[in-house]
């Protein structure tokens, strides 16, 4: 699935030490598993379960998610901004696959 | 779970109590809907978690249970000796209590995050928040809904 995340820092560069906000949405029905077709089948829940925010390699933010997020998941975090690198987000789907996309912070 | 009930609970509990007499059912606690007791008590290892440093941001009144937004925050300086490691969001009322399970550390500077979620029906949304020091902090946020947003 090639879905390109939109991802927004609200500064490109950071003083050390200052927080940096992350909004990010990626475009996924997240199918609860609880709804039903119109034969009365349950659909199969596919959701993106797991989301990881790294800086420069280093985690500093994660979460999990459960079928209760809504539809086109949207998140929004901070970190505090320690060296210049790359800002990358990975989302996990049930099936394993992945939607990552990446950003620049430049500290000064 | 706070075993205190004001007035409107305890009213709203005996006139549950007495329909469900009348018509044979058994008779549940209100708090018991779903499996967020579980949820919860397994997140703290059974600690019971304290009132206070946890907000939750939720409308009073979501129109559409499909995406409601909610920020949650943790009152902490976020240093390598006192910080949040995990926050739970849980519901009372879903088919399914988890809702996200936010996870934090010194870099993350502040633990704050915001995100869109599902209700299918009027009611608690709770926060549990874990220190790195092992003590477990809540907030509840009660959220009224107009459409339901489970499909069904």
């Amino acid at each position: 699935m090639s879905v390109k995340p939109r991802i927004k820092l609200d500064k490109k560069e950071a003083k050390k030490g200052e927080l940096v906000e992350v909004k990010a949405l990626v475009s996924h029905v997240m199918e609860s598993g609880q709804r039903k077709d119109s034969a009365g089948n349950t659909i199969p829940r596919k959701i993106l379960n797991k989301f990881v925010c790294t800086v420069n390699g280093k985690e500093v933010f994660s979460a999990d998610f459960e079928p209760a997020i809504s539809a086109n998941p949207y998140i929004q975090f901070k970190f505090k901004a320690q060296e210049s690198g790359p800002v990358v987000l990975t989302w996990v789907d049930d099936d394993g696959s992945k939607i990552v996309g990446e950003e620049k912070i430049t500290v000064i | 779970m706070k075993l205190s009930f004001d007035r409107r609970q305890v009213l709203t509990m005996g006139v549950g109590a007495a329909a469900a007499a009348a018509f044979g059912l058994p008779v549940t606690p209100a708090f018991a809907k779903n499996d967020a007791e579980e949820v919860i008590s397994k997140f703290t290892g059974g600690k019971k978690p304290a009132d206070g440093k946890v907000k939750l941001d939720l409308p009073e009144i979501a129109e559409n249970g499909n995406t409601v937004p909610m920020t949650v925050s943790v009152e902490s300086p976020m240093t390598e000796q006192s910080y949040v490691t995990d926050v739970l969001v849980v519901t009372d009322e879903n088919p399914r209590a988890g809702v996200a399970t936010f996870h934090f550390s010194p870099a993350s500077g502040v633990a704050e995050a915001n995100t869109r979620i599902r209700l299918a029906a009027t009611q608690n949304v709770i926060a549990v928040a874990k220190m790195n020091d092992g003590s477990f902090f809540t907030a509840k946020k009660l959220v009224k809904v107009t459409i339901g947003g489970c499909g069904g």
